[in-house]
């Protein structure tokens, strides 16, 4: 039996790295991947603590969270074409025209 | 006293001033004729209203005087507790008359002699306001309500000063007399404040019967602070020793206006509301004194600095302070009633001067300087006989009015027991000698001898700025119109009879101007039951016929000073002109004194203003408002600037950099959590 605790520091390593990546990266769909990369180090943690409490509900949740996962890729994918199709660019510093 | 009649006396002051707002308001679209039109009829409207009330007031029973009509309250606060009303007396009947008969003439006068200037349909608006609060003043029944006529005779005097607001010192002249007044002012404020404080009321009716109802105070209590105060107040309105400064260089108004407010009326106000707080002021017998003292010195100081002034408006000017000072010396010796009666023949012989100084100046086109006229006696006749006979009058040549007016006072100076002196009597002499002189200085430079046109073409330190007015007719001297000469006949007329209504006994009169007076002055010192007739009675002890014979002496003293001043005028400006520059010559400094004023400007600016301007700019312009207030206010936008300086890089608007905030923030959570976790 895999200790409680691998799995969480395997979750908060996974969540750094998405963190780390984020803020690092510059393509917007490696931004996507980190993002999916967050949520599923969490996805990880909840079946863990679920498997650990035997208790159902945190199963439950990552399905909630793979369904948000999935909307938001199909959502962001989109307006990344979109962004594509106009500005010839994945690069997210040269999509600031809101900004001042 | 219900059962009164109702005169309505608020329709008097209410009249001028609805004058005044239609010509304020709408008078600028206005024909002149149309603003003239308005200008007078309501002032003349008020004037016969006012004679219509007096000739209801004589039907009036003793016990029905004071006449008091109340309208509404106005002030209720705590047990405190104002009315807007009207009293009218023997005092009020008085002053009524002066300044609604007076100032009508003025208005008149006024009429021809701003017709070619500027902003005609503001000086009469004015003049109407100045008609309101006048009136105000007069006729209030509380001292609260005479001090807002009080404050609005200094406005109207303010903005009529400053009437042609382009010329510098004319605008200067009209800040100087506003401030200089809000100063006496002060002092009017704290001398109410205490009788609120003491008696609750304002009222003059319940204040006096208070009042009466105290001892006669020894030394310095309470009656005789307030009595100082309310006189302080007094000293700046009527421009006495040592707010007088104003009144001199208040002359750069209009000529109308000097005569009006500053001759007639307006400075008067504070011998009047001295005469109505006579109650006050005869328990306080200190207060007496100090009023005395002030009104001699101030008589005897202006007409000094007058034998020497050279414009024919400031001698006048001077005159004014130093008749006005006589007023003040008859109210400290308890000689109210003479004081009112100098007031009443004072104001007709001295608006007849101005008046007539202002044909003079208007015939020679804006020419002020007396030593640029002469022998205009043959090319303006009419206002040469008017201002003669002005003259004479203010010399107090008997049988005009200036004699009886002053003469009493000086007999009442001299003979009264308790508050009289003889050295009041010199100077009040000595300075009936010097007055004497000054005008009739003024009549031979003016009217006798040779033209002296002057070298220059401008008029030098003309009130009339705007003197292309008056600029294109300079050449050749031009009688006034009629409707300038009209009402100086009137007040010719009024100078010669008014002073026979108080002829004294000792010359065969019956001093009818005193008796009508006598209720005001008298009654409320004596028990209120014998109110009726027994205050006729002389209260002095001699015998009246050793009296009279002093009496007649002191009158043919004044007489002789008075022909003693016509004398040395009529040698040194007439008979030997070339006289008075070597005698200036060979007392230089007492001259220069004289003619500077004895410096007493540069005095109060050296003392009171530079301290102050200084003091305003160092300490409260730059310490105070740009140190301290400044400070603060720039200080606290300074810090929130830096502050925002450094967390306005937070909000870069790069979505990372929040991002990043967010990690770091949950990290630290986290961090928290699990340190929390550790010490558990």
């Amino acid at each position: 039996m895999i200790p409680l605790s691998w799995y969480l520091i395997l979750g908060a390593i996974l969540f750094a790295i998405g963190v780390a990546s984020f803020l690092i990266k510059r393509n917007i769909i490696t931004i996507f991947m980190s993002i999916e990369l967050m949520l599923n180090a969490v996805n990880l943690t909840f079946v863990a603590f679920a498997s650990h409490w035997h208790q159902v509900s945190g199963q439950v949740f990552v399905f909630f969270v793979m369904v948000v996962a999935a909307a938001e890729a199909a959502v962001g994918l989109a307006i990344v074409l979109a962004i594509f199709r106009t500005r010839e660019t994945l690069n997210v510093d040269q999509v600031n025209l809101l900004k001042l | 006293m219900n059962s009164s009649p109702n005169f309505n006396l608020w329709v008097i002051p209410i009249l001028p001033l609805i004058g005044s707002a239609i010509n304020g308001l709408f008078g600028k679209r206005f024909p002149r004729n149309l603003v003239s039109t308005i200008a007078l009829f309501f002032p003349g409207a008020a004037f016969a209203y006012a004679v219509w009330v007096v000739s209801q007031f004589a039907g009036l029973s003793q016990a029905q005087i004071p006449h008091i009509e109340r309208l509404f309250p106005w002030i209720e606060a705590g047990g405190f507790r104002v009315d807007y009303g009207f009293y009218l007396d023997q005092l009020s009947v008085v002053m009524l008359l002066v300044v609604t008969g007076v100032g009508f003439l003025i208005h008149i006068y006024s009429v021809g002699y701003m017709a070619e200037e500027g902003g005609y349909y503001r000086f009469f608006s004015y003049l109407n306001l100045f008609m309101f609060f006048m009136l105000t003043l007069v006729l209030a029944h509380s001292y609260l309500l005479m001090f807002v006529g009080w404050e609005g005779v200094g406005l109207a005097s303010y903005l009529l000063i400053g009437f042609f607001f382009l010329k510098h010192s004319a605008a200067q002249a009209g800040k100087k007399a506003f401030i200089t007044n809000r100063v006496g002012d002060f002092g009017f404020l704290l001398g109410m404040f205490l009788l609120i404080k003491h008696f609750g009321t304002l009222d003059y009716d319940k204040v006096f019967k208070a009042i009466s109802g105290l001892p006669v105070e020894t030394g310095v209590g309470v009656l005789t602070a307030t009595a100082l105060l309310m006189m302080f107040g007094a000293a700046g309105k009527s421009a006495q020793i040592p707010l007088y400064v104003w009144l001199p260089d208040a002359m750069e108004g209009p000529t109308p206006v000097s005569a009006l407010i500053h001759a007639a009326t307006m400075v008067t106000a504070g011998v009047y509301m001295v005469a109505r707080s006579n109650v006050l002021f005869m328990h306080a017998p200190v207060s007496m004194r100090v009023v005395a003292i002030i009104g001699a010195l101030t008589a005897i100081f202006a007409a000094s600095i007058g034998l020497v002034q050279n414009d024919i408006k400031r001698v006048l000017a001077y005159s004014t302070v130093s008749q006005l000072g006589y007023m003040f010396m008859a109210c400290g010796v308890a000689a109210f009633s003479a004081g009112i009666f100098h007031l009443m023949t004072h104001a007709f012989f001295k608006a007849l001067l101005f008046l007539s100084a202002g044909s003079v100046i208007h015939g020679l086109g804006g020419e002020q300087d007396m030593r640029h006229m002469g022998g205009l006696r043959k090319l303006i006749p009419w206002t040469f006989w008017v201002m003669t006979i002005a003259t004479f009058a203010i010399a107090g040549f008997p049988p005009l009015s200036g004699f009886f007016s002053k003469d009493e006072i000086l007999w009442k100076a001299f003979s009264d027991k308790t508050h009289g002196s003889w050295i009041f009597w010199l100077i009040g002499w000595i300075t009936a000698g010097m007055t004497s002189f000054y005008m009739f200085r003024l009549w031979f430079m003016t009217f006798f001898g040779e033209r002296r046109e002057a070298i220059h073409d401008e008029p030098s330190g003309g009130v009339h700025a705007p003197s292309s007015a008056h600029g294109g007719h300079s050449g050749h001297v031009h009688e006034s119109p009629w409707i300038m000469l009209g009402p100086l006949v009137v007040l010719a007329v009024g100078s010669v009879v008014m002073g026979w209504t108080g002829i004294p006994e000792a010359l065969g009169g019956h001093n009818r101007f005193d008796q009508f007076l006598t209720p005001v002055f008298h009654t409320n010192s004596e028990p209120v039951g014998s109110a009726a007739n027994f205050a006729n009675e002389p209260q002095k002890s001699e015998s009246p016929e050793e009296n009279r014979g002093l009496e007649l002496e002191l009158a043919g003293a004044s007489v002789a000073v008075a022909f003693a001043g016509l004398g040395l005028a009529y040698l040194l400006y007439l008979r030997r002109p070339e006289l008075p520059d070597r005698i200036a010559a060979t007392m230089k400094g007492a001259y220069r004194t004289l003619l500077n004023k004895y410096w007493v400007d540069e005095a109060y600016y050296a003392t009171l203003i530079n301290p102050i301007v200084d003091g305003s700019r160092a300490v409260l312009w730059r310490g105070v408002d740009v140190g301290i207030i400044d400070a603060l206010v720039n200080g606290a936008g300074t810090t929130s600037k830096g502050l925002s300086g450094i967390t306005r890089r937070m909000q870069s608007g790069s979505i990372r950099s929040y991002a990043g905030w967010v990690a770091l923030g949950a990290a630290c959570v986290v961090a928290f959590m699990i340190w929390m976790g550790l010490r558990a």
